[in-house]
């Protein structure tokens, strides 16, 4: 991986509270698996940004080795990477999730 | 670009040979899978790490020959 595509991974963390590298958009997810976390934000009403990783294949590539992890999506909140489709998931309808938005302050539906 | 199950559960053995492993064939085309995998190394682990272990099992397969493997870990 280049500096400049580590150093925009690190700018697109650094600067949203929770950032979702997917394939697709927010609105026009290309991946089963981007869409159901995309739809779990929206449901739990949080503001993130949905970076599309099909938009550049160095970007692509890059984030698997800067998270270490071998998949797409992946979720980050404040900074700290979170997970896969499969741990986030779990997090979300084992009310997880949820507390860790409560624990770092991010607003989101709460009831 | 495709593994069939007993590659898979091969290769996860070899790592964590504890491991009790039950897989899905979710769509019939050996390429969607969902694994359920317990061991006894996944103690004292977090959800990332134990997740990690499973795809380092798997050698570099996981996002290339093998496209979809959804992961669930539970500790022994």
């Amino acid at each position: 991986m280049d500096d400049s595509t580590k150093n925009l991974i690190q700018s697109h963390i650094d600067t949203n509270e929770i950032c979702l590298f997917m394939k697709g958009t927010p609105d026009a997810p290309q991946c089963g698996f981007s869409m159901a976390i995309s739809n779990m934000l929206k449901i739990l009403e949080v503001n993130y940004k949905g970076i599309n990783v099909l938009e550049t294949q160095s970007l692509r590539e890059g984030i698997k080795e800067f998270s270490d992890w071998p998949t797409i999506p992946q979720v980050y909140i404040k900074g700290e990477f979170v997970g896969g489709c499969d741990i986030v998931k779990e997090m979300y309808e084992n009310g997880e999730l949820k507390k860790i938005l409560k624990e770092k302050n991010i607003n989101h539906k709460s009831s | 670009m495709a593994m069939d199950i007993k590659e898979i559960k091969t290769l996860i053995k070899e790592a964590l040979p504890d491991a009790i492993i039950e897989i899905q064939d979710l769509a019939g085309d050996n390429n969607h899978y969902s694994a359920t995998i317990t061991s006894s190394k996944f103690s004292g682990k977090n959800k990332i790490e134990q997740h990690k272990m499973v795809y380092n099992s798997l050698k570099g397969k996981m996002g290339n020959e093998l496209h979809a493997l959804a992961i669930k870990t539970k500790e022994q």
